[in-house]
């Protein structure tokens, strides 16, 4: 099925199988910082934003993204060096499998919500799933991030 | 892993209704649940392009189309401020925003899983659902009615004034399937008391009195909660839903 979708900015029309997810679609293009990490719709590794809306890129036709924009952490780049520091910073993860899902849904959360109280971030983050940390390095790494742009 | 062999975005419910005559065809919601599943499907039908992504809210009621989102229920202020946030409540326990953000209210209530928090929160708010074949029927009687080939175009809430109070039962807290999902309304006078996850199906009881109303729902064990500890959280539910209504 033929389809038109702008990935990254970038316009792309494509043949495509409708029973390829968007994930497996996006990572053809090159975008291989989206991962596969659970199966279930569970982990949150593969988060890219469809239409400014975060959306688990595992649970959705690629066909169904037809027209719309579609953005991986690799058309984030701007964004993610800036708030990655902060999550660096704080040793926050150790194997860094589950960091591009994450990124992109914080960066979501912080366009949504600039300034959110600490239950607010731990909701809207729920959805990402690290196995590694006891996610209070990424608690912090988001905290300090959101004062240091609040004093900028 | 799920196949599918043909995908075509409808140009009408019509249109959507005869394809999904077909056996092997199937409307595709949010596919969530769907993709869990290992099977072929001939025609994917999706409702895209109908319009039916919105929530129109009109001097007595409000018309929630079946591609609304969980996340647009989430964030609707006119459906929060109706039922105290309830229904908000229901669905922010349910894996991430990511998720939300793709899984349908139509998707949901057609299903009418055991896990699902949308079908009891909407039950005790005496919900009505438009199908393409029945019309417009109660969500109780839909929410008993048998699998079939019909379409659900809308939820249909009206405006009245209500008291809502939503609560779940999950072993980690958030993210997680429910054990119990327990939701009291109380509207013109009556208790509508509907729970799920036992491990049936929302069921709703509507009664003039909380007195002894657990008994009518049964329970059942699964690797999540036993039928007993089912039992005695719903009486722990519907006695703090009470109180919360009361204002204690």
């Amino acid at each position: 099925m033929n389809v038109t979708i702008t990935l990254n900015g970038k316009r792309i029309v494509d043949d495509i199988d409708p029973s390829t997810l968007l994930i497996d679609w996006v990572r053809s293009k090159g975008c291989l910082s989206v991962k596969r990490g659970c199966e279930t719709s569970n982990c949150g590794l593969c988060t890219v934003l469809l239409n400014d809306k975060p959306v688990l890129s595992c649970s959705i036709l690629a066909v169904r993204a037809d027209k719309c924009k579609v953005v991986t952490l690799e058309g984030l780049q701007k964004e993610a060096q800036e708030f990655g520091a902060f999550i660096a910073d704080e040793g926050a993860e150790q194997c860094g499998f589950c960091n591009p899902g994450f990124m992109v849904n914080a960066i979501c959360l912080l366009k949504e919500n600039p300034d959110p109280t600490e239950d607010e971030i731990k909701e809207y983050l729920a959805g990402n799933l690290c196995r590694c940390s006891g996610y209070e390095g990424q608690l912090r790494g988001i905290q300090k991030f959101i004062a240091y742009k609040k004093g900028a | 892993m799920l196949e599918i062999k043909n995908y075509i975005r409808v140009k009408s419910i019509e249109e959507a209704y005869e394809l999904n005559q077909k056996k092997n065809n199937t409307i595709i919601g949010g596919m969530l649940w769907l993709k869990m599943q290992d099977r072929t499907i001939g025609t994917a039908i999706d409702l895209s392009d109908l319009g039916l992504d919105k929530i129109v809210e009109e001097d007595d009621k409000f018309i929630i189309g079946a591609m609304v989102t969980l996340r647009d229920l989430e964030l609707h202020e006119g459906l929060n401020a109706l039922t105290q946030k309830a229904m908000k409540e229901s669905v922010r326990h349910i894996v991430g925003v990511q998720f939300r953000n793709l899984a349908t209210v139509g998707g949901s209530i057609f299903g009418r899983y055991g896990f699902s928090d949308v079908l009891t929160v909407f039950l005790s708010m005496n919900a009505k659902v438009q199908t393409y074949e029945k019309g417009i029927i109660s969500l109780k009687e839909f929410s008993e009615s048998k699998y079939d080939n019909d379409i659900v175009m809308n939820i249909i809430v009206d405006k009245k004034d209500m008291r809502i109070v939503y609560q779940s039962i999950r072993n980690n807290n958030h993210t997680d399937f429910p054990a119990l999902t327990c939701s009291v309304g109380y509207i013109d006078g009556k208790y509508y008391v509907a729970c799920g996850a036992r491990p049936y199906k929302a069921k709703l009881v509507i009664c003039d009195d909380l007195k002894g109303v657990s008994s009518q729902f049964d329970t059942a064990t699964n690797n999540r909660a036993s039928a007993q500890y089912r039992a005695k959280m719903m009486d722990v539910l519907i006695n703090r839903a009470y109180k919360k209504m009361k204002g204690e």
